[in-house]
């Protein structure tokens, strides 16, 4: 069995409408042998020879011609037209667009610019990590946990979509307030961390802080 | 290509105008074209601070509202004859400033000179907005004090931000200008450090100003301090920072470490 394409005139219209459908179902024309019935179009159209050439261009395999009795070069390089063979209805190509590349959401951020004072950094899907310092005055807020390689100034706000896993690490404490999952921490509390490199959890209903050595 | 530097810095009083005044004129005396411009629309100080008070007649709103040209709004300086200040209103406030009349002053003043040195006014509102929006280099004046640290990360923010750079992708310059540093204060600790500032804001240290009586004497002379007592501290300390603006290399003196040998030699005997 072959597929059939009857190409009409202006040809050029005709391919652009092919160019459609290629793009709507890419992958339809691949291996297939397809006969080209050249009956609906002007024996003398003088872009017949450049028609067979069109269709290979776009990877359609031609493997014959039918619907006429002309002898241009081009025919004669397949060998002549066909004859004989039985109609067997018109079939609608079926849409088939080129698959996109499902990539994920991200599920983490990493800044690499300090966090001024004054900002608001907010990333619920996943973790924060900032490669620089949170001013006093900053506030960073991440759904998972939060990591600052530099001085924590400002507030971090981990597990804000309500996450008690989520944890903080900062390799310099002076924070105004941390916070995870709703919980909160404020700088009275923290004095005995000031200036060191902590990581901070939630346990419980309170919120434990370890030094990192 | 002409340069476009706003001095800013968040917080008031803390050395805005004076700096502009005096890095413009230090540049100024290299033989560069410089042009010092006052955002303070409604509190201006720069033509007093410049001794240009009584010559003002048209200023930077006349010229936004078409009653002026902007060559009939530019004071040029009597001592410095590369250096020229465009003054702002005092009568008006700082709704008349528009974005596309300060787009098209700066436009012009880029073809005129070589440095167009844009005094901000203290805050973030529009005023502060309009004066570092154009600007391809900042200097941030801070003292070494924490409120004033803090304003200054906040401007670094918006610099970062809300600038034509930054909306361009790129990043906008930026020196830190530490003023009114006292070192014998510093070395009590009642300052904070040198380090500590730069530690806290991470961009580069352009200069370091002594705290000085010649630096409030200049600007009741209405004499940029570069010009009014060239061989004090704080007039070396802005030559040095305006020539490291132009690219030289030039070494950083932390006032009061030469101080502190001379104390050493001369101060046991008092104490």
């Amino acid at each position: 069995m072959a597929f059939v394409l009857s190409p009409d005139a202006p040809l050029r219209d005709w391919l652009a409408e092919l160019d459609a459908q290629i793009e709507r179902s890419a992958s339809f024309f691949a291996g297939r042998p397809i006969v080209v019935d050249l009956s609906s179009l002007p024996q003398s159209d003088p872009d017949l020879d450049t028609l067979f050439d069109a269709l290979r261009a776009r990877g359609i395999r031609v493997i014959g011609a039918e619907g006429t009795d002309g002898l241009t070069p081009a025919i004669q390089s397949l060998g002549g037209p066909l004859i004989g063979g039985r109609p067997l209805g018109l079939y609608e190509v079926p849409d088939d667009p080129p698959e996109e590349p499902v990539r994920p959401d991200p599920t983490s951020m990493v800044l690499d610019t300090p966090v001024r004072s004054g900002q608001t950094i907010v990333f619920p899907p996943g973790d924060l990590t900032v490669n620089g310092s949170v001013a006093s005055g900053a506030e960073i807020m991440a759904g998972g946990s939060i990591h600052v390689y530099g001085t924590l100034r400002g507030r971090a706000i981990a597990g804000v979509t309500g996450n008690p896993q989520a944890r903080i690490f900062c390799s310099k404490l002076d924070a105004e307030l941390i916070s995870i999952d709703g919980l909160y921490m404020t700088a009275d509390d923290m004095d005995s961390f000031r200036g060191k490199s902590i990581h901070a959890r939630l346990t419980g209903s309170s919120i434990i802080i370890t030094e990192i050595k | 290509m002409a340069k476009v530097l706003v001095v800013t810095s968040g917080k008031g009083g803390v050395g805005k105008t004076t700096s502009t005044a005096a890095l413009g004129a230090a540049l100024a005396q290299t033989g560069q074209t410089v042009v010092v411009v006052d955002f303070d629309v409604g509190l201006r100080n720069l033509d007093i601070v410049m001794g240009a008070e009584r010559r003002v007649v048209f200023d930077m709103i006349n010229v936004i509202q078409g009653e002026a040209r902007l060559t009939q709004a530019l004071i040029r300086d009597k001592r410095i004859e590369t250096l020229s200040i465009l003054p702002a209103s005092q009568t008006r406030d700082k709704d008349a400033l528009t974005s596309e009349g300060v787009a098209q002053i700066i436009a012009e003043l880029r073809e005129k000179f070589e440095w167009v040195i844009c005094d901000s006014p203290a805050g973030i509102e529009r005023g502060a907005t309009l004066a570092m929006h154009h600007a391809d280099v900042a200097v941030i004046v801070t003292n070494p004090e924490v409120s004033s640290v803090r304003d200054s990360d906040r401007i670094i923010g918006l610099l970062d931000s809300k600038t034509e750079m930054a909306k361009r992708g790129e990043r906008i310059e930026k020196h830190l200008l530490l003023t009114r540093y006292d070192a014998a204060r510093a070395a009590r600790g009642d300052m904070l450090k040198t380090e500590d500032v730069l530690e806290i804001l991470s961009i580069p240290l352009l200069g370091i100003i002594p705290e000085s009586a010649e630096v409030l004497r200049a600007s009741n002379l209405g004499t940029p301090v570069v010009l009014s007592n060239p061989d004090a501290a704080p007039a070396r300390a802005y030559v040095d920072a305006a020539r490291r603006l132009m690219g030289q290399h030039v070494a950083m003196v932390v006032p009061g470490e030469k101080k502190s040998f001379m104390t050493k030699l001369f101060g046991r005997r008092v104490a």
